[in-house]
This record gives structure tokens, C-alpha cells and sequence, in this order.
């Protein structure tokens, strides 16, 4: 974070969505949930394990909540996630060092413990 | 027939065409939008003069001055959208642009799975391969095959890393500069790059250089 040393000297509560809760490095894995409606979480990728390749800020507006007129205050991160094609693909014919990369909303990423 | 001699009713050229669903539905869209006083004819007609003045010429121009200029290809690769605005692209919507840079032992594609994200303010309209179905769900799935239907052979030592743009991100590769350009200018260059290069589907240089650029 950027600041003065002075900026230490007391601590403030930050709001909910302020600071990413993954950090680069971090396992994760898609939720596996199929809610009615349009997702900008393709299919094939939910469930599936992925590392956190970056945070990307800044922090962006829930585009599926806003798709619904529900556009106020709930801001939080999207995620670079890396998930290697071997990992999507049981029987994927390519590189074993073949990979995706794509962005995730927050709320669709869940801590794992795997890998 | 009009009372001026010819007839109106059917737009030239245009009569043995039945609009689509989605064809009817955006037109109803938009004239509502503009029954409404929402939007006007003149913003959308000046959006789509922004829409035609994006083409693979402006992203040619900011791969080859990436490949001359180290310090901006580092300013590039740190901050997309930055980059571009550096020289002189504006951005006219909400996205972030990440450069994925080809190197020896990475080749880049991009896609949209979802539907059809593209980096139109540097590249313009998509071609209609890259918003159809079978390009979007094989790209994440054999994109070794997809590669190698558009002549381009990566071997097994490179990954393919394949970036799926699904809501806010936009992509474009930065492909390798090709060999033997080494006292080219950057004009020269950029006749090099193709959209397809940027896409990622083939390498830049892959097809004869122009005369004129020579």
C-alpha cells in the first residue's frame, strides 16, 4: 500500500470488497454453482482448480448484478486465474504445460486447499 | 407506387432479406431508446464512426513501436490501456487491455467463449470466425488443432496459453518480432503485423512483406 509512515499510526476498518481476499499465488477453485441466468463464468470452468495468477485493479463493478439494475456500492476484484488445459480437459491431447488464463469475479472463487 | 414514380416500400437490395430475431429485437430496442429520448440518432451514429475508425492498423502501430522502443513495451505490458492511450488511442468504454507478449517459450491466443469480447478500440470489428461457435469452444479445448488449421505449428516445448476474455479484460498479442527485421523502421514493421497475429492464430511475418513496405 502506498502511504506515509504516519498513515500507520492508526487503523481504520476498511469496507467490505475494499481489499482483494486472494492474493496472487493462492489456490482456487471455481464455484460449481448454475444459478438461472446470464453468468460471465463459462461452464467449463466451474469446479475446476486454478491458481491466482494476478489481482486486477482496479476493482470493478459486480457486471451481473448490474445486468440486473443492482449497480450500487458492490464493487470487488476480478481475478487472473490460471488453470492449466490438462486441469479443464481429462484427456486433453496437447502440452502438459498448456494453459488458460481468465478473468473471475470474487464472487465466484472459492479458497482450495488442493494442490 | 408513390405518387413520384418508383416504389418506396422496398429498400433496394434489401427485399428478399427476412431480419432475424435478434435483428428485430435490437431495432426495437433502439427506437424505443430513441422514442424515449434516451439516446439519440446522432450518438449513435457518432459511436458508429468511432467503431469504423478502429481497424488492425492501430494495433499494428502499437506492436511495432513495442518492438523498437523497449521502455514503452515495458510500460505496455505493465498497463495495456495506458500504452495505447500513450500513443494517441483513446479507449471509448470501460475496458482494461492486457498485452500478452509471445516469447520463445509462450504463444498466446485469445478468445471470448462467452459470446464475442475483441479489442475493438485497437483492432476494430472481430472477423466472423472468431465470434462463431466452433472457433470459441475449440480454442479452450484443442487449440493446437485450431492453430494448426490457420498453418501455425507450435511446437511442445512452448506452451499455449490461451486467454479467455469473459467480462471487463481485453486481450491482444504482442506477436515476436520476426527475424531479419533488425533495420527495418517502424513503419516497415507495422505492414508486418496482422490482425490475425494479434489474435494470435498465426505468427507476424507469416505472410510475404509488401513491396511498398520494403
Amino acid at each position: 500500500m502506498t502511504g506515509t509512515a504516519s498513515a500507520n499510526s492508526f487503523s481504520v476498518v476498511k469496507g467490505a470488497g475494499e481489499e482483494p481476499i486472494f492474493q496472487a499465488g493462492d489456490s482456487v477453485r471455481i464455484s460449481r454453482r448454475f444459478p438461472i441466468g446470464h453468468f460471465r463464468v463459462p461452464n467449463y470452468i466451474r469446479g475446476k482448480v486454478g491458481l491466482v495468477e494476478a489481482v486486477m485493479e482496479p476493482k470493478q463493478l459486480n457486471n451481473e448484478e448490474e445486468g440486473f439494475g443492482r449497480n450500487a456500492g458492490n464493487k470487488r476484484h476480478y481475478y487472473r486465474i490460471a488453470i492449466p488445459l490438462a486441469e479443464l480437459w481429462p484427456n486433453y491431447a496437447g502440452s502438459v504445460s498448456d494453459s488458460l488464463r481468465i478473468e473471475v469475479f470474487e464472487t465466484w472463487l472459492e479458497r482450495s486447499g488442493a494442490k | 407506387m408513390s405518387s413520384h414514380g418508383h416504389d418506396h416500400s422496398v429498400k433496394p437490395g434489401a427485399n428478399d432479406i427476412t431480419p432475424g430475431y435478434y435483428e428485430i429485437m435490437e431495432t426495437s430496442v433502439r427506437e424505443l431508446l430513441m422514442a424515449k429520448q434516451l439516446i439519440t440518432g446522432a450518438e449513435i451514429r457518432r459511436h458508429l464512426e468511432v467503431l469504423d475508425s478502429r481497424t488492425p492498423a492501430l494495433g499494428a502501430k502499437i506492436v511495432a513501436h513495442a518492438w523498437v522502443d523497449p521502455e514503452f513495451r515495458a510500460r505496455l505490458l505493465a498497463n495495456g490501456r495506458a500504452g495505447c492511450e500513450e500513443l494517441g488511442i483513446d479507449f471509448y468504454d470501460d475496458t482494461q487491455l492486457i498485452v500478452l507478449e509471445n516469447t520463445d517459450k509462450v504463444h498466446n491466443l485469445i478468445v471470448c467463449t462467452l459470446c464475442s469480447c475483441y479489442p475493438r478500440p485497437v483492432l476494430g470489428l472481430p472477423p466472423d470466425w472468431y465470434k462463431l461457435k466452433p472457433f470459441r469452444a475449440r480454442a479452450v479445448k484443442e487449440p493446437r488443432k485450431v492453430l494448426a488449421e490457420f498453418g501455425t505449428i507450435i511446437p511442445d516445448h512452448v506452451e499455449v496459453r490461451v486467454s479467455d476474455s469473459t467480462s471487463a479484460v481485453r486481450y491482444l498479442v504482442l506477436p515476436q518480432r520476426p527475424e531479419g527485421t533488425e533495420d527495418f523502421t517502424e513503419e516497415q514493421l507495422a505492414a508486418m503485423v496482422t490482425r490475425d497475429a494479434m489474435i494470435g492464430v498465426i505468427k507476424a511475418g507469416f505472410c510475404e512483406i509488401p513491396e511498398a513496405a520494403r
